[in-house]
């Protein structure tokens, strides 16, 4: 907007951007380019470290089954990477105030200026702190307050939110390097499900950056809710587990942050847009949080909802029909084609015993692998009949099995 | 490593107002409240239930501004706004 000479104001409630933000800690290099071409060859860009691999852990009581993928096709260009947002946001906010806009920090939105249908600007808490303007972009992410004054989106409910909690810990970045089999700039990611959430619906993740991991576990509010465990203790919990503790041994905490997480899915995505004002991100609930993606849709909803006022202006048309080229735009791209995927996903965990998906099934997975590759004088095709059984008893039947597959394949195709 | 809360809230900078942005709105409320689930789910240990005063205290400088107690309170009883501009948490990192 700043670029196409709309002037622009950046309103951030902490003392710089990024200082009220966390994440996991993936980026990804495709929507950012939208915004930002060649980034990456930006010196100074605040990248942690390219990722290389993806794993994906079923955590049992003291021991884990994988799946991986690692290509270096992943290198040229970047495929993703892992970042911090105090760094990030910085960064990528000083953008916008290059590009013109009007940084004002340290400064709350705290309510929208209506008149009539129309939203005309936005209450700050400062003294004499109303803002005008043709169209407010509210990116106020999950708490969106804004987007309650508005009335677009009711208190989310606990079932739609996860809580997560990270901390960051100092490591060398030779132990890195080596724990994780990388050189120089490559990096990891591990997404872990099972034991770690103790039968809750939830993952929990270690990213790799330059000198320090990225340590969290996320659990759905409800179900935190319902065990009474301390979030804070989950995250001890996973670092006791002998395939977290070995990675992270020796590390120093260097930052403890927690952050919830809209995980309702396509069903809970508000109005987009409206008479001055279109809401993006976090705030509109646009996570894919089958494939950990968060940020990339956040920023892809922010460059439309650029496009469409910068449309708007053109016509000098800020209405409802005219700003719905934003809703047009998130419609036909792959925000809404890949939160439509998975739409059943959220009503599948909500009906599913949690203790089934992240307690049971993750434990006989592992009881299954163990036993197959234990070699203690049983034959194979016992051995295959004792595995495929332990499958089979953690669903409750064959039956129950392939009804849940089925259930899962529709909830991942919906 | 830091393993209990304090430990890990010392690593947070904040910068805290006088006046609490977390307000109980009704006392009776967490009175009748059974499960007293907000002194488990916060994740930085702000609720903490006072037997002797039966009332809900509310440790608004620990506050990482999450907003799981704005959503999870069973009876809605957590009026819930972000700190002052500039005020409440900085990250380091994020």
């Amino acid at each position: 907007m700043a670029r196409a000479g709309l002037s622009v104001v950046l309103l951030e409630r902490g003392e710089f951007p990024g200082a009220k933000n966390i994440f996991g800690g993936v980026l990804y290099r495709k929507q950012l380019e939208d915004i930002v071409p060649e980034f990456w060859k930006e010196k100074g860009f605040p990248m942690e470290r390219h990722i290389v691999e993806q794993r994906i852990w079923m955590m049992g009581k003291e021991s884990v089954v994988t799946f991986g993928h690692r290509n270096e096709a992943y290198k040229q260009p970047y495929n993703c990477f892992t970042g911090l947002r105090v760094k990030f946001d910085q960064w990528f906010a000083d953008k916008a105030v290059q590009a013109g806009a009007i940084p004002v920090y340290q400064t709350v939105a705290t309510d929208v200026i209506r008149e009539g249908s129309r939203v005309v600007g936005v209450k700050t808490d400062r003294a004499d702190g109303d803002l005008y303007a043709n169209v407010v972009v509210i990116a106020d992410g999950v708490n969106s307050l804004l987007g309650k004054a508005l009335g677009i989106h009711k208190e989310w409910r606990p079932d739609e939110v996860s809580l997560a909690v990270k901390e960051v810990i100092a490591l060398p970045k030779e132990k890195i390097e080596d724990r994780f089999n990388l050189e120089g700039d490559e990096g990891v990611t591990i997404e872990f499900m099972g034991e770690t959430t103790l039968g809750m619906a939830g993952m929990g993740f270690l990213y790799t950056n330059k000198e320090t991991l990225s340590l969290g576990v996320g659990v759905m509010v409800d179900q935190l809710r319902e065990k009474k465990v301390k979030p804070y203790a989950l995250l001890e919990a996973a670092k006791q587990h002998p395939m977290i503790r070995k990675l992270i041994q020796g590390g120093e905490t260097l930052e403890y942050s927690g952050h919830l997480i809209p995980e309702g899915g396509y069903h809970s995505i508000p109005p987009l847009s409206g008479d001055g004002w279109c809401v993006v991100g976090d705030a509109a609930q646009l996570v894919n949080f089958v494939h950990r993606e968060g940020t990339n849709l956040a920023m892809t909803s922010g460059r439309f909802a650029g496009e469409a006022i910068v449309e708007a202006k053109g016509r000098g048309d800020y209405s409802r029909a005219s700003l719905q080229s934003y809703d047009r735009k998130i419609r036909s791209s792959f925000i809404e084609a890949d939160l439509k995927k998975y739409k059943g996903m959220h009503q599948l965990l909500k009906e599913q015993d949690p203790e089934l998906l992240f307690d049971k099934l993750p434990h006989a997975l592992n009881e299954a692998a163990y036993q197959l590759f234990l070699v203690d004088g049983l034959s194979k095709a016992q051995k295959q009949k004792t595995a495929i059984k332990l499958i089979k008893d953690a669903a409750g039947g064959t039956v129950n099995l392939l009804k849940l597959g089925y259930k899962g394949w529709r909830a991942m195709n919906g | 490593m830091s393993e209990s809360i304090s430990d890990k809230l010392f690593t947070i900078r904040y910068k805290c107002d006088d006046v609490s942005h977390l307000i109980i709105k009704e006392r009776d409320s967490c009175l009748k409240c059974a499960k007293k689930d907000c002194n488990y789910f916060c994740p930085s240990d702000v609720y903490e239930w006072d037997k002797k005063q039966k009332l809900t205290t509310v440790a608004f400088e620990n506050c990482i501004e999450c907003g799981t107690c704005r959503i999870a309170c069973p009876y809605d009883n957590i009026e819930w706004v972000y700190p002052k501009g500039g005020y409440g948490i900085t990250y380091k990192y994020g």
